[in-house]
């Protein structure tokens, strides 16, 4: 019971998943990945694209995001993400069209080094998601 | 006075318009009812946000360093001014109280001198817009072909502002919109977006102290972008459903008017109904006398 805290992730559409027995969530933060338990302290950062693991009791669920802000306070983490899926329902020929549409952004010439970066990333992730 | 057959078509005319508009008034209804909700659900992510600005903007140690979307550019001559309207009318004074409140503020504007751009979001902002402001209208965005209001259209708009500001073309941003407060009730909002006005008293109570990876500056200059982008969902939001209420109680409006306009017309009719019995029975009664 003392090891739980509470998840909340949220879009701009609605709220997408809250939690209060959380034990820990792994998220795909900017500088690489972070595990968070309980009485973390609190943090402010951001994620890269990539899959956010959360385990409740004896059950584990993966997200897929696409990019986000992380706070953690008082031992509520939220997650505000604008493109978020559950990987369990995700659909093939979606991440196919994300995987083409990202891979066309990468061939602009005029991206800077940073959203490159980010854009190979999501790529990565979401064709290592397909191989599943 | 007109004749019965004129009379009995005006009144069915106007009762098949009381039809239409009372199936406006129910599709507004249920649209409304969806709207609100998207809003209501919406309202988390745009308060977290602002919570999570305020906490960085706070603990920010060196002002100067501050993304320029935080602090301005330092001047204030060129304003943008994103005024969203619905694409559609019949919908009470929904898009004429923007529109108005949108003008005084123009006006102020030019009379202290200041640069104004326009963008127009939705096509009815457009049309009462470009007979008098027409070269200051550079850029109009509509989303016509989008059932719901959605994070993807508005991203573009906060995009395409994000690149105008880094292309330095304005100093300050502002938007109108209308704020839903009930079916009835809408306000005509103005809201500056760029810089970001942060309210004080607000500032004050978060003394809290977090950790950030990576440093504050550049969360912030990732955060601030996002947080463009959902103002203007959070306003697109908010006039989806002031649109449908307006809309909803203005199509009452029409109903009710159109009902009553049947009810004098019929007294009408049948008053000269029976004026034309009456006629023809004194005509009646008058030549069986004469006899």
């Amino acid at each position: 019971m003392s090891e739980q805290f509470n998840l909340e992730i949220v879009s701009p559409e609605r709220s997408f998943i809250q939690k209060n027995d959380v034990t820990e969530v792994v998220v795909p933060a900017f500088e690489g990945e972070m595990g968070i338990l309980k009485d973390h302290i609190s943090i402010i950062s951001f994620l890269k694209p990539g899959i956010i693991k959360v385990n409740s009791g004896n059950e584990e669920n993966s997200f897929y995001v696409d990019d986000g802000i992380v706070e953690f306070k008082d031992n509520i983490l939220s997650i505000l993400t604008s493109n978020i899926f559950d990987i369990k329902n995700s659909d093939n020929i979606k991440i196919q069209e994300m995987i083409k549409n990202a891979e066309s952004d990468l061939s602009n010439e005029k991206l800077d080094d940073q959203k490159r970066f980010i854009i190979s990333q999501k790529v990565e992730v979401l064709k290592s998601l397909n191989s599943n | 006075m007109a004749s019965l057959d004129d009379l009995k078509k005006r009144i069915s005319s106007v009762k098949s318009t009381q039809k239409i508009t009372k199936a406006m008034k129910m599709v507004a209804a249920a649209k409304l009812r969806r709207a609100q909700e998207s809003a209501e659900r919406g309202r988390p992510y745009s308060e977290k946000m602002n919570n999570i600005i305020l906490n960085l903007s706070s603990g920010l140690s060196d002002k100067e360093t501050a993304p320029k979307l935080l602090t301005g550019t330092g001047e204030e001559k060129v304003h943008l001014c994103v005024v969203m309207t619905a694409d559609r009318g019949l919908c009470g004074g929904f898009n004429s109280n923007i529109i108005k409140k949108a003008k005084a503020f123009f006006k102020k504007l030019s009379d202290s001198g200041k640069t104004l751009k326009i963008i127009t979001v939705g096509s009815k902002g457009n049309d009462q817009l470009k007979r008098v402001y027409k070269d200051n209208i550079i850029e109009n965005i509509s989303f016509k072909e989008s059932k719901n209001a959605n994070y993807f259209d508005a991203d573009k708009v906060g995009k395409l502002i994000i690149e105008k500001f880094e292309n330095k073309e304005f100093d300050v941003c502002t938007i109108f919109y209308n704020q839903f407060k009930n079916v009835i009730t809408q306000i005509p909002q103005e809201q500056q977006i760029i810089p970001l006005k942060i309210n004080e008293d607000e500032t004050k109570k978060s003394e809290e102290f977090y950790e950030f990876e990576p440093d504050e500056d550049e969360i912030l200059g990732n955060l601030l972008p996002k947080n463009i982008s959902t103002q203007i969902f959070k306003a697109m939001l908010e006039n989806s459903a002031s649109e449908q209420g307006s809309r909803m109680s203005a199509m009452d409006n029409a109903t009710r008017n159109a009902g009553e306009m049947v009810d004098k017309l019929t007294i009408e009719y049948n008053r000269s109904r029976q004026a034309a019995i009456t006629k023809e029975l004194i005509e009646i009664i008058s030549g069986a006398e004469s006899l």
